[in-house]
Formats: structure tokens, C-alpha cells, sequence
């Protein structure tokens, strides 16, 4: 049975996942946006349950927003990945270090 | 009038001092000759009115600092004690101006040392005829200053250089402990003026101040930073090193500061405070021990100075010796009447070597004298005159005085006085009796009878000098015959009530009558004493003796008398212990620890050069891989999440002070 307890535990390990993604990534910017959209997913699920759970519809709204945002994020992201892969024949990223201080 | 002998010698020495370059070489000396030589005759007159007639003078001219209790005013105080000294001061200094128009003759700053004098001579009138201690204590600075300007007026030598900062320098240790004084005298007395600070200092024999729980009587530590000040001054054991060196100066300098006036200073305030000291009986002791030691130590080391100069230096610090401690026996009278006639004949003994060394053509060794009586009788008689003065021969200036002294160290065995501490003056000034005596008169022998040991060509242009220098020098023989016969009633003489409120001795201790009645054989001991003294430096220097005692063969001996001459390591001990220490504390310690390492580092230095460290530590953060960066996200919001809760938990205990010192130390790494 779906509690609250158990939606609340379930989008914040699913957000927790996608910041591990991140975090423990060392190789390829694909699972980072990847794991980004692990973690669009988990706050949008996060708005949808909340807004069942109070019983408004403003919840739902955001999803959508979420939903979209994400999928134009997406796209520019792999955009730019594909540039940058263009220039430098790879997308690891332990070579990016080209912001160093 | 009064005024007239403070203002005369200042407007000389302003004039000669700013106007020298127009009044020229003879202008000045006339001038300031003419000042000071006016100066002394109206102190005659005030002597004469003062002190003969009985009536002081007080003058008030105007208010000088005036702020809260703190009131002192430019006021001057003639009573008998100030007029005397006046007159000394005076009449040494006109003395000496007159003999260094001559002796001065061929040196090319005249006019300079004309005002030097003279300024000189306007702060010890200053001194003496302050009514109050402050300015007393402009005075007393203000000679330091004079006899800096002085010791060093041939300032392309080295020596002068080094003895005057040394002179300057050890007299303001003296000067801080006299500083100390005045403080505590307006801490106590919430005034500064002679007369309230005399009149109501014995309301307070039993005043107490706590030191650390330890009780101190305030009179006696009044008394002992005014002796630490007369210390300083008056060249006493201790402080005595800047005397002897300061004969870097013009033969003049040394007998008008070095003599007669300047170091008379720190007696003149022991005298002056006597109501103070009086009080004391711990300071009375005080002062007898430190001045029968310096007459003790200075005679021993004059005997084997062979500077002629250095070895009248080291009399003078001897006899201000005497004086002190006959202070300390509370005999302030006897003290000034030997600092009357002392200031008479060695300011005769000075110039006399003076005209001496002017004579060999500057040669100060009286190694390489001798036989002078055929050349110079006039300054060999004046010398002669003041020697038996200074070993006090009956019936000369300095027997009145010295004699007296003497017989006041012997009436401490009378067992009702309480004066117990004067058996040590006792014994000491006897012995130093002797070698005042042996001193003196190996000076002459070797100066004037022994063979001569020059060079052909001084000895060639040898002269007698010129009448410039004589007239003085007559004129101090005169008064170092008369002076003390013709006083002695006046200052010491039994009843006198020349000194009046100057001079308060209580009655206790004042027992003058006891000395009149004497054995006789103690009447004569210090005349057997010098004469046989006299004797001895005869035996040796010029008698059967003189071939036969090589000091240098005898092991003891020579280590004695090299020591002694080594003026018993005072100076090597002084370098060694304190100078040298002080030196090396004020460059490693305040200089490199201090300022440039302590200060700088919490200051500009370690200031910038930390935020330049942590700058770099903060750029290497930056290395550009982007899985740091968001490892710093991910930690920078653990550690946010964790450390806010835990902080706003903690924040009552956690210092604001501790928070500043960590934030200091950052500074340090």
C-alpha cells in the first residue's frame, strides 16, 4: 500500500540516486544528465505526490513545468555535448579541466 | 636687582650664542665676560644682603603651569643657602670666562664657547634660585644639557663625543630618580613649592605606602630618589663613571662644571632638602655610606691616574664625597661650607693644570712632566696653594672645612648619638685623608720637581702664561688662602644664624659643640695623616725611594696598581653587566623580536603575506575538474545541512573572544 511515509522515502532515495550519480561519476557527462533527470524526475514526483496529498492542483502544474523544462534541458544539454564532442574526440570528464583557477 | 642675576648671564649667552658672527672673537668675549662679571657683583650684594643682613627675598613673577591641584609659577627664593652658591657659582665662572679668553685664544669657535659657558651659567643660577622644585628641575636639566654642549665642543673628536653622551646619559639616571622624587613629593604633598613642601614635611614622618603588603616609610623613599638624583649629579659611587671622562673638555669646562659648580648640584639638593631628608633616618644612612665610599674609592683610584687631570677629576669626586656624607651626618651646614670653599680651590687646581698643559703644549701625561718650578713659579705657587688647600694644610681654605669634617665622622663613637654609621665614615675618610694627601703631592712632584721627562721641544717653547690666565689664578689662590678664615664663623662658627630657615637640622642630631671638645690627639690625626701622606709621595717620587720601588717587578703590586689604575674595572664592569646587556636586550629583543618580528607580524607584514597564502590555498580549490566541483556541492550542502542545526545548538557556548583569537591565528600559520 502506498503510504506517505513511503512516497516521501521513495522520492528522496530516488533524488538521493541521482545526486550519487553525480557525485560518484568519474567518467561520462551522459550519466550525469542522466542522473539529472533521475533527479527532475524525483522532484516531479515529489510535486505530484504532495499535491495529491494536499489536495491542490498547483502540485500537478509545476510536474508539468518540470516535464518540460527538463526535456528542453535535455535537449541543450546534448547539444552541447555533442559539440564538445566534436571538438575533443571524447566525453570523459576527468579532461575538463580546462576552468582551472 | 635679583632678577638682574638670573637675566644677565641668559641675555649673554643669547647674544654671544646668536649674535657671535657679528660681535666676532673679541666682541663676545667681552660681552659675556662683562655679563657674568656684573652677574657676580650684584651676587655680592645679594650675599651681602641676604645672607649678612638677614633678610631672604622672595619673587613671584608669573604663573607657569596651572592645571588642577598642580599649580607652579616662575618664582625665585633668595634666602642665605641660594645667595651663597650664587655667589660661588658666580665668581667661579667669572673667573674662568676671564681665563678662557686666553686659553681659548687660538681656537676657532670662541663665540661659541663664550655662550656655552654662559648658558651654562644661567642654568645653575636657575637652579639654585628656584623656589620651587620644577623649576629646580629646568635647571638641573638644563646644566646637563650645558655640560653636554661643553664636554663634546671639540665634536670632531671621538673621545668628546663618547664622554659627553656618557656624561648626559648617566646623569639621566640620576635626573629620572630625582623625576621620581618631584612625583612623589606632589603625590604627597599635592604641591611642589620649597616653602609649603619644607613647612609641613614633618606631618608626615609616619606616612606609609603599601608595596606589595610591604610598608615604606614615604619620606624615606622620597629621600632616596632625591639622593638617587644628587647620585647622578654629583658623581657618586655608582654613577661616579662620567666624571673622569668628562675631561674630554677644554680645561675651563672642567673647572667651572666639573668642579666647582655643576656636580655641587646634587648637594646643593641634598642641603636644600634637608627638612625632608632630616627625617629620615634611613636615608641619613643611606647617603653616609654611598658618599664616605665615593671618598674612600676616588682617592684610591686618584693615586695611580696618571692624567693630571684625571687625577684632580677623581679629587673632586672624593671631596663631594665629604660632602655628602657629612650631609648624611646631618651636618648640611659643614657640607655646603666645604662646597664653598672646595668649588674656591679646585677650580684653582683645574685651571692651574690648565695652564700647565697650555704651557707643554697640550701634554696631559704627568709622566711627561717634571721640573716645571723653573719655568712656570707663578702656576707652580697656585698649584702649591691649592694642593695643601685640597689636603687641608692648617690655616688654608680647605682646613676649615675638611678638618671639621673629619672631626664630625670621629664624634660618632660618642655612644648618646644614634649615629652609629658614622664609624664607617669615619675610617673611610681618614684613610682616604692619607691619599688625598699622597695624591696631590705626587701631582706636584711629578708636574713640578721630579726631572723633566718632555720632549726638548716642548720643553723649548715652555712659557709662562699669559696675564689672563694668571690674574685668575692669583685672585683663586687669594681665595683659596682666605676663604675659609674668613667664613668659618659665618657658616659654621658656633650659633651662627646665617643659615636660618634654609638649613633645617633637628635638634637631635645636632651636636657641633661636642666636636670643640675633642682630645687633641684627635683634633690632629688628619693632619698627621696628610703629612704623612705628603711624606710618602715625597719618599717615593723625589726621595730616597725613587730608584728603589719598581712597581713593575713586584707581581702584587703591579696587579694592584694596574687595577687601581684601571679604576677598579668600575668602567668594564659597567660595559660588561649593563651597557653591553641593555645593547644587545634593545637590538634583539625590542628591535628584531619586538618590532620587526611581533608587531610586523601581526601588522602589515603578516597580514599580507597571509592573505596572500590563503589566496593561493583558495585557488588551488579550483582545479577545473568538474566532479570536484560538485563534490563541493554535494559537501558544501552536507555540511550546511549538519553544521546549522548543530551551531544554532551550540552558539551559547561558543566565545566571541575565542572566535576572534582562532581568526588571529590564521594570521600566524
Amino acid at each position: 500500500m502506498i503510504t506517505q511515509l513511503y512516497c516521501e522515502n521513495y522520492t528522496f532515495f530516488l533524488f538521493l540516486v541521482g545526486v550519487l550519480g553525480i557525485f560518484l561519476n568519474q567518467k561520462s557527462i551522459i550519466i550525469i544528465i542522466m542522473s539529472l533527470e533521475i533527479m527532475f524526475l524525483s522532484v516531479s514526483f515529489n510535486f505530484i505526490f504532495f499535491s495529491l496529498s494536499l489536495d491542490n492542483i498547483i502540485g500537478q502544474l509545476f510536474a508539468l513545468a518540470i516535464l518540460t523544462v527538463a526535456a528542453s534541458e535535455s535537449s541543450i544539454g546534448l547539444a552541447i555535448l555533442v559539440v564538445y564532442y566534436r571538438i575533443r574526440n571524447t566525453i570523459t570528464i576527468e579532461l575538463m579541466t580546462l576552468t582551472k583557477g | 636687582m635679583y632678577l638682574l642675576i638670573v637675566i644677565l648671564p641668559l641675555v649673554g649667552t643669547l647674544v654671544t650664542g646668536l649674535g657671535g658672527r657679528w660681535l666676532g672673537r673679541k666682541g663676545a668675549n667681552l660681552l659675556s665676560t662683562m655679563c657674568v662679571v656684573l652677574c657676580c657683583c650684584l651676587s655680592l650684594v645679594a650675599f651681602f644682603e641676604v645672607g649678612l643682613c638677614g633678610v631672604p627675598c622672595y619673587l613671584f613673577l608669573s604663573p607657569w603651569i596651572s592645571s588642577g591641584a598642580l599649580k607652579i609659577s616662575w618664582g625665585f627664593l633668595f634666602d642665605s643657602l641660594t645667595t651663597t652658591m650664587l655667589v660661588v657659582i658666580t665668581s667661579i665662572s667669572s673667573l674662568v670666562h676671564l681665563y678662557s679668553i686666553q686659553y681659548m685664544e687660538y681656537d676657532p669657535h670662541c663665540p661659541r664657547f663664550m655662550s656655552f659657558l654662559e648658558i651654562f651659567t644661567f642654568f645653575m643660577i636657575v637652579l639654585v634660585t628656584a623656589d620651587n622644585f620644577v623649576q629646580m628641575f629646568l635647571g638641573w636639566e638644563g646644566v646637563g644639557l650645558a655640560s653636554y654642549l661643553l664636554i663634546n665642543f671639540w665634536y670632531t673628536r671621538l673621545c668628546a663625543n663618547q664622554a659627553a653622551i656618557k656624561a648626559l646619559v648617566v646623569n639621566r639616571v640620576g635626573d629620572f630618580g630625582l623625576s621620581l622624587g618631584i612625583f612623589s613629593i606632589f603625590f604627597l604633598f599635592g604641591s611642589l613649592d620649597y616653602e609649603l613642601v619644607f613647612a609641613s614635611a614633618s606631618m608626615y614622618t609616619n606616612y606609609n605606602i603599601y608595596f606589595f603588603g610591604l610598608p615604606i616609610n614615604f619620606l624615606t623613599l622620597i629621600g632616596i630618589f632625591l639622593l638617587i638624583g644628587a647620585v647622578g649629579k654629583s658623581a657618586q659611587l655608582g654613577l661616579h663613571t662620567w666624571l673622569p671622562d668628562a675631561m674630554e673638555g677644554p680645561t675651563p669646562v672642567s673647572a667651572l662644571i666639573h668642579a666647582a659648580t655643576m656636580v655641587t648640584a646634587g648637594i646643593f639638593l641634598i642641603v636644600r632638602c634637608s627638612a625632608l631628608i632630616e627625617l629620615s633616618s634611613n636615608v641619613l644612612f643611606l647617603i653616609t655610606i654611598i658618599g664616605s665610599s665615593t671618598a674612600f674609592f676616588a682617592s684610591i683610584v686618584g693615586v695611580f691616574q696618571n692624567d693630571i687631570k684625571r687625577v684632580i677629576a677623581y679629587s673632586t669626586c672624593s671631596q663631594l664625597g665629604y660632602m655628602l656624607f657629612v650631609c648624611g651626618l646631618s651636618y648640611y651646614n659643614v657640607g655646603m661650607f666645604h662646597l664653598i670653599n672646595h668649588a674656591f680651590f679646585k677650580a684653582l687646581l683645574f685651571l692651574s693644570a690648565g695652564s700647565v698643559i697650555h704651557a707643554l703644549s697640550n701634554e696631559q701625561d704627568m709622566r711627561r712632566m717634571g721640573s716645571l718650578i723653573n719655568n712656570l713659579p707663578i702656576t707652580y705657587a697656585s698649584m702649591l696653594i691649592g694642593s695643601l688647600s685640597l689636603a687641608g694644610f692648617p690655616f688654608l681654605t680647605g682646613f676649615y672645612s675638611k678638618d671639621l669634617i673629619i672631626e664630625i665622622t670621629q664624634i660618632s663613637y660618642y655612644n648618646n648619638l644614634q649615629i652609629t654609621f658614622g664609624i664607617f665614615a669615619c675610617w673611610l675618610a681618614n684613610i682616604s685623608v692619607f691619599f688625598t694627601a699622597f695624591y696631590t703631592f705626587r701631582l706636584l712632584f711629578l708636574t713640578f720637581i721630579k726631572n723633566s721627562n718632555s720632549y726638548r721641544k716642548h720643553i723649548e717653547n715652555i712659557h709662562e702664561s699669559p696675564m689672563l690666565i694668571l690674574i685668575p689664578l692669583i685672585l683663586l689662590s687669594f681665595a683659596s688662602i682666605f676663604v675659609g678664615f674668613l667664613t668659618k664663623d659665618l657658616f659654621v662658627g658656633v650659633g651662627t644664624s646665617f643659615w636660618g630657615n634654609a638649613i633645617n637640622i633637628l635638634p637631635l642630631s645636632c651636636s657641633l659643640l661636642e666636636i670643640e671638645f675633642m682630645s687633641y690627639l684627635i683634633k690632629w690625626f688628619p693632619f698627621i695623616l696628610s703629612v704623612t701622606g705628603a711624606l710618602f709621595a715625597y719618599i717615593i717620587n723625589v726621595g730616597v725611594l725613587k730608584n728603589n720601588i719598581q712597581f713593575a717587578y713586584n707581581y702584587t703590586f703591579r696587579k694592584l696598581a694596574f687595577s687601581l689604575n684601571k679604576k677598579l674595572y668600575w668602567d668594564k664592569l659597567y660595559n660588561f653587566l649593563i651597557v653591553s646587556s641593555l645593547m644587545k636586550f634593545g637590538y634583539t629583543v625590542s628591535f628584531k623580536n619586538i618590532d620587526r618580528g611581533f608587531i610586523e607580524l601581526l601588522g602589515p607584514y603578516g597580514i599580507s603575506r597571509t592573505i596572500k597564502s590563503w589566496s593561493i590555498q583558495t585557488i588551488k580549490i579550483q582545479t577545473g575538474q568538474v566532479t570536484h566541483y560538485t563534490f563541493f556541492v554535494v559537501f558544501g550542502l552536507i555540511l550546511f545541512l549538519l553544521f546549522v542545526p548543530v551551531l544554532s545548538l551550540f552558539w551559547s557556548f561558543v566565545d566571541i573572544r575565542l572566535l576572534t583569537f582562532c581568526f588571529l591565528a590564521l594570521f600566524v600559520v
